[in-house]
């Protein structure tokens, strides 16, 4: 981006926000207002400032089509600078200072946690639209990104079946998403026969860059006479010198395909994609599926940028669904009550990007389509794989033991979000 | 890069000889059956090609292309492997055409053509004539997409046409390509390549292709001859082949002949790790000593505890971005312009912060570290305001991709090496400004004794500002190599700032030769104590033996002597 274009960026935020401070001031009566809680400075702006940018580029579609129940949708912006903490005290005072009824936000699992407590305390509502490791489910949180079972799962079913995958490295980035993903997906592999001398774990630290080592331990792992893949929870920039060490050590996708849950088309928009054409992510949805809403979508993320050579990812799709499920929910209960709106959520059904629909289930988490995805050189992904139908989001995991009994339901005999089917109790065990 | 620029002189030789052996076959009788150089075909398979001509018209290309339009991949190989078996020359470039992309499916009329994006349209060419059909929208086609599986197959068919090439090289890698592969019609084509190869070391890749494939044989004196040709090879395929036939096979004389062959490889195997680990370690060292080097002077010599050192970094290397994009033809040479600029960037960068703040807190070592973490903040929202908090994408020269491949297990990566010696360069070159020049002879004067140095008639301000921004420079330098292996992203320098100040205190504060072993030594304990205890840990351990270690010597490894340090 040039210079001028982001200093015009900068002037056009300023202008729109004392627009909004404005009209706030005279109809605050006849707006809903929309909580946007996504860093846009610290580590995390590199990802949380598109989704800022598409539930503001969602509201101003909204409001073109007369809003919803016939008010206009006020964006209230606030920053919490990718520190944990800070995510707490603003969603408190969007809830309480500014009245918000509605929060699309979080991206971490770390600042989904520190909201958590906030929400469920000022009965606030919290989309969340990242892919996650699940074990969890709260009444005030609409989980609208991947539980393990709807990313994880089918991609490690597809290297087995798929590409005869023998063994298996998991290397991830040190911290709660990875960790706990790692641990579902061991015992699934386990489960399914691998030994445990043809899993090999590994975990980094954030950003970690000199990758020398752990990618020739890799290659000495895979060369033990079975197909070998490494399974990727590796974060945000990290994977940008990963696979530049694996392009230049020269394992090549054909060897050893890593299959990746945490980089998607913005990531790789950062790199030369020459050298990893063939390593693998899986989504829920990829910019390259072809159909109507996803070709209008991108065009309207273009238009609303600025800039034509923006990608779109999952993340954005999960807040595209969340925020049209809002809208359908809000209009069909009538109201902007909590309450009112959370029960309506339940079932609703959406159009997603990638040609189906998207469903909210009783446990807040959706139905969706896991597509596998082989990276191109042109930096997008080109689906290889998916599954026959929509696969149901599973908020506690079969696979672990201290969550195989839970289960979320938050509709009438049970309105529980940890369910205990052995004990027949709410809150019976919690996992680990 | 080089890979795909290898992939690409590949396709033009093959297409060259293909229009020369066209040409040829044009002059000839059609009736002769013409004996192609790609040896895509043997003589019999052709026969029957033209036998089977006079029952039913074969399917044309265009009609085998056709089938390429399904979505199911199975379909799509096997039109593959048909198209693959065609005697026509128009073979290999439309696989590489599909490798690269550059076959579309045109959804119009369901159609495959070859495709090229020009202004937002494609412009369609017919696969056989390569006559311009037509122009369409951007999104009324698509390239056909292949997997992995799909890409394995091509790079096959197009190994098994490389191997007659006259470039040893090319005839190199498509030996390469076809070790581990068992289909009969490979192994023919690899045993005819032995009989008239002239290059060794293509010889020896045949050899370990047709080796690999012998251990499949069902004479056990071919196997057991198999193997042992096999011992001591590093190639990766031969252990994983040899690994697997030791799961299957129940002959006595075979598992210890193979037992055998794999403790030898282990052995070879294990010697050029340590020598990996090293020279991971040497490189670790070298980025830390190019991140270090500049804070050796303004914290070393100086005592300025800049926190900003690591933004000085990221500003070198986000000026390799801009420069990068200024210069958009020359990517291979545009980074020799960028370490001037970056130089100067972070030099003029440094200097404005010692004049507008730290001139005002010296010896007031708090202070300037608040300050200077202030300003760090500054510049990296500064950053995310000009350029967004997306990360950067600087390109790599082609110079500076790929390995230096001694054997399979043992390659050095270029972009590693070169940062090797470039840490040395800058290095040695900020030694010999220190010890042979007048600055430098004044740099040291004032850092060891201000009052005394400026009572001779030397003007400790402008030194200062001189000194400071030497070491601002050296930083943005630093960031220039530290852009081609990590992120350009606001947050570059907050990731080397810390391993900076340890390597600075720990090598000793105020002397450049403690900087070099801090950085090499501590750089290859990391990539020792990595494997055994992973990365995280390992981090933490340095990170320990560094606070112990001050403890014992709170002056670091190599303490400044004499009275100026004594204060």
């Amino acid at each position: 981006m040039s210079f001028s274009q982001s200093m015009k960026k900068l002037a056009a935020g300023v202008i729109a926000s004392s627009a909004i401070v404005y009209s706030g001031a005279v109809m605050a009566a006849d707006t809903i207002k929309v909580g946007v809680l996504h860093s846009l400075s610290g580590t995390m702006a590199i990802s949380e400032s598109t989704l800022k940018d598409t539930v503001l580029m969602m509201i101003e579609e909204q409001n073109k089509k007369g809003g919803v129940m016939g008010k206009k949708l006020e964006p209230v912006v606030v920053d919490p600078a990718s520190n944990w903490p800070l995510f707490a005290e603003k969603t408190r005072e969007l809830i309480t200072k500014e009245g918000v009824d509605v929060i699309f936000g979080c991206w971490t699992s770390v600042s989904r946690k520190s909201v958590l407590p906030v929400v469920e305390e000022l009965n606030g509502l919290l989309f969340y639209p990242v892919q996650y490791e699940g074990e969890e489910s709260s009444k005030n949180v609409f989980y609208t990104g991947a539980a393990p079972n709807q990313q994880a799962i089918p991609a490690v079913d597809y290297l087995i079946n798929d590409l005869g995958v023998k063994r298996f490295v998991l290397a991830g980035t040190d911290y709660v998403y990875p960790r706990t993903t790692n641990k579902i997906l061991e015992a699934y592999l386990k489960a399914k026969g691998v030994a445990a001398d043809d899993i090999m774990i590994n975990y980094t630290p954030f950003g970690h860059s000199d990758w020398q080592s752990i990618v020739s331990d890799i290659k000495s792992f895979g060369s033990q006479g079975k197909k070998t893949a490494v399974v990727s929870t590796i974060n945000g920039d990290a994977n940008v010198p990963f696979y530049k060490e694996l392009g230049n050590q020269g394992v090549s996708a054909e060897d050893i395909p890593v299959v990746a849950f945490s980089v998607g088309e913005e990531e790789l928009s950062g790199i030369d994609t020459g050298p990893l054409v063939g390593h693998l992510a899986a989504w829920n949805y990829f910019q390259s599926v072809y159909n109507d809403s996803n070709e209008k979508f991108i065009e309207q993320w273009h238009a609303f940028t600025g800039d034509d050579k923006r990608v779109t990812n999952d993340p954005m799709e999960a807040t595209y669904i969340g925020f049209n499920m809002w809208v359908k929910a809000v209009e069909k209960a009538k109201s902007t009550d909590t309450d009112k709106v959370a029960d309506a959520m339940i079932g609703i059904e959406t159009p997603n990007l990638t040609g189906g629909m998207a469903v909210m289930n009783a446990n807040h988490h959706l139905s969706k389509p896991v597509l596998i995805g082989e990276i191109q050189d042109d930096g997008q992904f080109a689906v290889v794989w998916e599954t026959d139908g929509l696969v149901k989001g599973d908020a506690w995991s079969d696979y672990l033991p201290g969550s195989k009994d839970l289960i979320s339901d938050w509709t009438a005999p049970v309105k529980c979000g940890n369910y205990n089917t052995k004990t027949k109790s709410c809150g019976g065990a919690a996992a680990e | 890069m080089g890979y795909r620029f290898s992939q690409t002189l590949v396709a033009m030789l093959v297409m060259l000889l293909t229009c020369v052996s066209w040409a040829e076959q044009a002059l000839q009788d059609t009736t002769v059956p013409p004996q192609t150089e790609q040896g895509l075909n043997s003589g019999t398979d052709m026969m029957d090609a033209d036998e089977s001509n006079r029952v039913v018209a074969p399917p044309t290309i265009n009609e085998i292309l056709d089938q390429l339009t399904s979505r199911s991949f199975d379909d799509k190989e096997a039109a593959i492997r048909q198209l693959a078996n065609q005697n026509n020359p128009r073979v290999i470039p439309l696989l590489n055409a599909l490798m690269n992309r550059e076959l579309v499916h045109n959804r119009k009329d369901d159609t495959i053509a070859l495709g090229e994006k020009q202004d937002g349209q494609w412009e369609l060419r017919d696969p056989t004539t390569e006559e311009v059909v037509g122009h369409v929208d951007s999104r009324a086609a698509r390239p056909v997409v292949i997997n992995n599986r799909l890409r394995t197959v091509i790079n096959n068919q197009l190994a098994l046409s490389g191997l007659n090439d006259p470039d040893s090289d090319v005839r190199y890698q498509a030996a390469g390509q076809l070790i581990g592969n068992d289909d009969p019609e490979m192994l023919t084509a690899l045993g005819e390549r032995r009989e008239q190869e002239s290059s060794q070391r293509v010889l020896d890749q045949i050899e370990t292709a047709l080796n690999i494939a012998a251990l499949q044989s069902d004479d056990l004196t071919a196997r057991l001859n198999a193997i042992d040709a096999l011992s001591g090879n590093l190639h990766p395929e031969v252990k994983n082949s040899l690994n697997s036939r030791l799961s299957v096979t129940d002959n006595a004389s075979e598992t210890r002949a193979l037992e055998q062959a794999l403790k030898k490889i282990d052995a070879r195997i294990s010697t050029f790790q340590t020598a990996d680990t090293v020279f991971f370690g040497l490189s670790l060292g070298s980025v830390l000593l190019l991140a270090a080097i500049g804070l050796a002077i303004t914290f070393g010599v100086m005592g300025v505890i800049n926190m900003a050192h690591g933004e000085l970094i990221m500003l070198g290397a986000y000026t390799t971005y801009v420069v990068q994009q200024l210069l958009p033809n020359s990517h291979e040479w545009s980074l020799l312009i960028a370490i001037p600029a970056a130089f100067l960037v972070s030099a003029l960068t440094g200097i404005l912060i010692e004049r507008f703040v730290i001139r005002f807190l010296y010896g007031r070592p708090l202070e300037t570290l608040l300050a200077t973490f202030g300003v760090s903040l500054i510049l990296q929202q500064a950053v995310r305001v000009i350029f967004s908090p997306l990360n950067r994408t600087v390109i790599t020269p082609e110079w500076m991709s790929g390995a230096l491949e001694i054997n399979p297990v043992f390659s050095l990566t270029y972009n590693r090496l070169y940062i090797i010696f470039f840490a040395l360069a800058v290095f040695l070159a900020l030694l010999t400004l220190l010890k042979r020049t007048r600055l430098g002879l004044q740099v040291r004067a004032v850092s060891q004794n201000r009052t005394t140095a400026r009572a001779l008639g030397i003007r400790s301000e402008r030194v200062n500002a001189l000194t400071f921004g030497l070491g601002s420079g050296i930083a943005g330098v630093a960031g220039v190599a530290l852009a081609q292996l990590t992120n350009v992203g606001p947050n570059l320098g907050q990731s080397y700032i810390i391993d900076s100040f340890m390597v600075v205190v720990f090598g000793g504060v105020g002397n450049l030769w403690g900087t070099l072993t801090a950085a090499f030594g501590l750089g290859i304990a990391n990539k020792l104590l990595e494997p055994m205890a992973g990365a995280v840990l390992a981090k933490i351990i340095v990170l320990i033996f560094i606070i112990l270690f001050i403890q014992r010597k709170p002056r670091g490894l190599f303490p400044q002597r004499g009275r100026a340090a004594e204060e």
